[in-house]
């Protein structure tokens, strides 16, 4: 009997563990909570550009698993991602389609258009039929003007000029349907986004704490970290300190990174060493060789 | 509890301090509710400044240690230096999200200080999200009582033996009320100089 060593797959992924997972599924011992961005992401075309938002929640569950995240991911200099959904997928296949535009860009001379981001968004998450669990919102400014655009997991995409994903869709809809209107000023376009993120902070439990902002117009890229933060923890009054000796410990052991030298004068020609300048002797603690 | 990820029971806990970092974690190998160990150390050293603490089904534990062994190796000899946390973390990563749709089921974190003696922490889920908190992380077990108990008693810039009571205290705090995690502990803190290995006196049920 001829055995085939196991082929590695082309795609990247490893599938070796999954006859094993899949085993203890049917045992059910299986099943597992992977970091999901509950989220509120949005998007929206105004006079200049483009304003993407995001809030900064990750959650595992019921438990908020990071509280400042960033969710508006690089794709190019002049195109920018929002992630939803499974918070692994959408940093790894934003990073892989951010290095394919680049490798795009290199080949073809030009700057990176919109929409071939997003068609290789689409193929990538069509082909892995909804397996790969990220909800994209695409914009970025091109030689064909301001583009937006919303990415499915299965791969269908949207063009629309104001688009909003996540748990939190529908609050921020909510707000971008009464508000938003043709050519808007980019002030009024950057409170409209923080409105319908905060509608999404505060109403959705899957988004939370800060919004960060983008606004991508035809030669500038602004991001907006932690642009608002309403929900910056109280400052604590008082604190919880511990006087050394609190915990008891039954061994102790310590590993020393110093390595520590002695050096002897060897013969009695050898000159005296000339007294170490102070700073010197305190920061590094070695002793000057005699090379004579 | 029937539960893949909760089988064998354990949790770890990372500090950021000034210039210094802490990671500690319980000693208990279970099988369900049976302890089969109690000398079970989850946190594994990478460099002298650089600790990975990896809790979840203890044998893809034991799988991803020499995985990990064997891609530092590598890394070593490839760039003649040691690798920094960053770079580690990133390792892990990808090195989990290589098995998206077979994972191992495990939660890793990471302490350690940079060549510039910066204290680092992260962590990342079973398919290498990573998450590079400014303040402490944990899994495990009992991940949900040393969430809050590190909201409590974490405080920004912590020397050495002040992060070590404060580490300890919180992960002897939740170890309190995880039937999974306990029999003791070990807490590690990392300054430029020296690393301190203490185990702790804990209860032992």
């Amino acid at each position: 009997m001829t055995s085939v060593a196991p082929q590695k797959s082309k795609s990247g992924f490893d599938f070796s563990n999954y006859s094993r997972n899949h085993f203890l599924d049917g045992k059910g011992l299986g099943g597992f909570t992977a970091t999901s961005t509950g989220t509120t992401i949005v998007g929206l075309i105004y006079k200049d550009g483009i304003v993407l938002g995001a809030d900064t929640r990750a959650t595992e569950g019921p438990i908020v698993a990071d509280k400042n995240c960033e969710k508006i991911h690089y794709i190019s200099d002049n195109i920018r991602c929002c992630g939803a959904g499974t918070a692994a997928d959408t940093e790894f296949v934003t990073a892989l389609i951010s290095s394919n535009m680049q490798l795009h860009a290199l080949h073809t001379g030009r700057k990176p258009r919109v929409v071939t981001a997003m068609t290789m968004l689409k193929q990538r998450l069509f082909q892995y039929q909804g397996h790969i669990g990220a909800a994209l919102v695409l914009g970025g400014y091109d030689a064909t003007g301001p583009q937006l655009f919303t990415v499915a997991p299965h791969g269908s995409t949207d063009k629309l000029p104001y688009v909003t994903m996540g748990s939190g869709s529908l609050a921020a809809m909510a707000v971008f349907e009464s508000g938003w209107h043709k050519d808007m000023e980019q002030k009024e376009a950057v409170d409209l986004v923080v409105a319908a993120i905060s509608s999404g902070i505060f109403n959705d439990l899957g988004s939370g704490s800060n919004v960060d902002v983008c606004i991508i117009k035809k030669d500038s890229t602004e991001m907006l970290r932690n642009y608002v933060m309403p929900n910056e923890r109280a400052k604590k009054e008082q604190k919880y300190g511990f006087a050394k000796g609190t915990t008891r410990f039954t061994k102790e052991h310590i590993y020393s990174m110093i390595q520590k030298e002695d050096v002897f004068e060897v013969g009695s020609t050898a000159p005296t060493p000339a007294p170490l300048p102070a700073a010197a002797a305190g920061a590094g603690g070695e002793e000057t060789m005699d090379t004579s | 509890m029937s539960d893949i990820t909760t089988l064998n029971g354990g949790s770890c806990i990372a500090f950021k301090g000034k210039n210094c970092v802490a990671i500690a974690c319980d000693l208990r190998l279970g099988n369900q509710a049976l302890t089969v160990a109690c000398n079970r150390d989850k946190v594994f050293k990478i460099t002298d400044k650089t600790y990975l603490g990896m809790t979840g089904l203890a044998s893809d534990v034991d799988t991803l240690r020499s995985a990990f062994r064997y891609r530092l190796n590598m890394y070593r000899m490839k760039e003649e230096r040691e690798i920094e946390p960053e770079t580690f973390a990133h390792l892990v990563s990808s090195t989990l999200y290589e098995k998206r749709f077979g994972p191992y089921f495990i939660e890793p974190i990471i302490a350690g200080l940079n060549s510039n003696n910066e204290p680092f922490i992260a962590a990342a889920d079973l398919i290498g999200c990573l998450n590079f908190a400014k303040d402490f992380v944990v899994t495990g077990t009992a991940s949900d009582k040393l969430f809050g108990m590190a909201e409590g008693l974490w405080e920004p810039d912590l020397g050495p033996e002040e992060l070590f009571e404060s580490i300890s205290q919180a992960l002897l705090g939740a170890l309190e009320r995880d039937a999974l995690s306990g029999w003791g502990a070990i807490v590690r803190v990392i300054t430029p100089d020296k690393v301190i290995e203490r185990t702790l006196q804990s209860r032992q049920d």
